[in-house]
């Protein structure tokens, strides 16, 4: 009766938060496409509804209409495998996130290194989505894509050991924690060149313009799921975006102070603000993160594959690895008000 | 214990499946995603018995980097399965020898009194117990030496690994982006003066 009840309450919280999130992730595609819009002096969708807001339901609704076509001599099982496999880990990575305090559905003690597995599995829908469709495109973008987030976890990697430096811990909860105090205690500070590697890594980890070679839909006509049709093509589409507002909830968390209010620790401020719920800043860095990707998408042309390769080996991963011997320094010294 | 058990059979004969499928199934691509799916149950069968920082980067190594890798070889190559396939009788005897061995072996293993399974009795902890900070205590005191001189192997591997497969090829047209950066006008454009010319 009492696991009745837990499973339950843990099925219930995931409702509550898949939800919400699932809601996000299709006002997002609308955000992006309007965002990029006015940066281009243009309207962006605006016939659906009032002001075009109920555009991503008519795409969802057209979406689930379509046929999904199986290539022949195509892997059937795994073709049909590989959206469900890039979608779950982008979803599944939410359980440790912290939207307020202790408010996270699994307090698990490793919860940076959860993340960190999880991220890296996403890439599996990639690799055999590009395998199992028997199409040259789609097993080129396959093959740049895994590549390209091997070379970028490494670099993210060391930058989520600065944060576990600074920090203390591996639960995000107390990552979070740990930054208490004020706007200038958050780890962004500290540990700036780490957030910048964090952050790029993201965008490059989520196939992202700039570094969209996986789907270089000019040079390889879509990539991976070039062979894609209907609800398929929709799940991976929704896995790139759920994993871009995984990307922008990690960095809020790790370096932004996550729930945090921004006015902490300023006299008059601080106070006005206390009634504001934490989850609400959450989601208001989450937003300012995602913003970016969109940013970035509207202003930087695509990478060249080997610019891209350079970047993440011989930039990032020296970047990170000096800084990392700063925070160490940071720690040992006890240099206030981050480390002691 | 009862649902523990329960998960423990399911994830069991998975792993099992799994790897029964890494060695029958004929597409080598496929053997590498049944390898993964081995490596992923057996990290669900770590955390049942609360070794979670253990079976957490199980799926971090080698299922979130080296098997990548490996798919990303395997796939590149077009490996004929027939012709691996021409030996396999004039082998069997010899295959069947070794894993008879490696069974007598294991069983010798397993069975023995240092060995048993009720030598190794499943410890359970509180809800607060940090199994990452107390593997992180016994590893860098009590087994400090042993694991720097295993890093040190690791870093020699490395050096080695690139070394070995270090050739600079000539003609190649990789460009030096810091050369490309520093240009300046001067070493790209000539600026000539010349009468304009009539066209009749």
């Amino acid at each position: 009766m009492e696991t009745l009840l837990t499973v339950i309450l843990i099925l219930l919280k995931i409702v509550v938060l898949l939800v919400p999130l699932l809601v996000g992730v299709a006002y997002l595609t609308f955000a992006e496409r309007k965002i990029i819009g006015y940066m281009q002096v243009r309207l962006g969708p605006n016939r659906v509804g009032p002001k075009g807001w109920l555009q991503p339901i008519a795409d969802a609704v057209k979406l689930m209409f379509k046929e999904i076509i199986i290539p022949s001599r195509a892997n059937r099982f795994l073709f049909v495998l590989a959206p469900m496999l890039s979608f779950g880990p982008a979803i599944a990575a939410w359980a440790v996130i912290p939207f307020g305090d202790g408010m996270m559905i699994s307090h698990l003690d490793a919860g940076l290194l959860y993340l960190l597995a999880l991220t890296s599995l996403g890439v599996y829908g990639v690799i055999i989505a590009g395998w199992a469709s028997n199409s040259k495109y789609a097993f080129l973008g396959a093959m740049r894509s895994a590549a390209q987030i091997v070379a970028y976890e490494i670099a993210m990697g060391f930058a989520l050991v600065g944060v576990l430096m600074a920090a203390g811990s591996l639960n995000l909860n107390q990552i979070v924690q740990a930054q208490q105090g004020s706007l200038l205690h958050w780890f962004w500070l500290p540990l700036l060149p780490l957030f910048v590697v964090y952050f790029i890594s993201g965008v490059a980890e989520t196939n992202r313009a700039p570094f969209d070679v996986a789907e270089g839909e000019s040079e390889i006509v879509a990539g991976f799921h070039v062979e894609y049709s209907g609800m398929a093509f929709a799940v991976f589409f929704l896995a790139e975006y759920a994993n871009m507002i995984l990307v922008a909830a990690l960095a809020a968390t790790l370096f932004l102070g996550g729930w945090l209010s921004p006015f902490e620790g300023i006299p008059v401020l601080g106070e006005l603000f206390a009634w504001v719920p934490g989850a609400l800043w959450l989601v208001l860095k989450i937003a300012f993160m995602l913003l970016f990707f969109l940013w970035f998408r509207a202003t930087f042309p695509r990478y060249r594959y080997d610019q891209i390769m350079r970047l993440g080996w011989k930039v990032f991963i020296p970047v990170t690895l000096v800084w990392l011997l700063v925070v160490g320094l940071g720690v040992l010294a006890h240099v206030g008000p981050w480390f002691d | 214990m009862g649902f523990e058990k329960f998960l423990f059979y399911v994830f069991s004969l998975i792993l099992v499946l799994a790897s029964v499928g890494v060695i029958t199934v004929r597409n080598p691509v496929r053997a590498a995603l049944f390898l993964v799916l081995a490596f992923f149950t057996s990290a669900a069968l770590w955390l049942l018995i609360e070794a979670e920082f253990l079976a957490i980067t199980l799926v971090l190594v080698y299922v979130g980097a080296v098997m990548v890798l490996f798919l990303f070889v395997i796939m590149m190559l077009d490996i004929n399965v027939a012709p691996v396939q021409e030996g396999f009788t004039k082998y069997l005897p010899f295959g069947v020898a070794v894993a008879l061995i490696i069974v007598v072996e294991m069983g010798l293993m397993v069975s023995s009194s240092y060995f048993g399974g009720d030598r190794y009795s499943l410890v359970s902890h509180a809800a607060d117990y940090s199994n990452t900070k107390e593997l992180g205590s016994v590893l860098y005191t009590f087994y400090v030496y042993p694991f720097e001189i295993a890093s040190v192997i690791l870093l020699v591997a490395i050096i080695a690994a690139i070394s070995l497969t270090m050739r600079r090829r000539e003609g190649t047209k990789s460009q030096n982006p810091s050369r490309q950066v520093r240009v300046s006008r001067d070493d790209r454009l000539r600026i000539v003066r010349m009468a304009a010319e009539k066209n009749k």
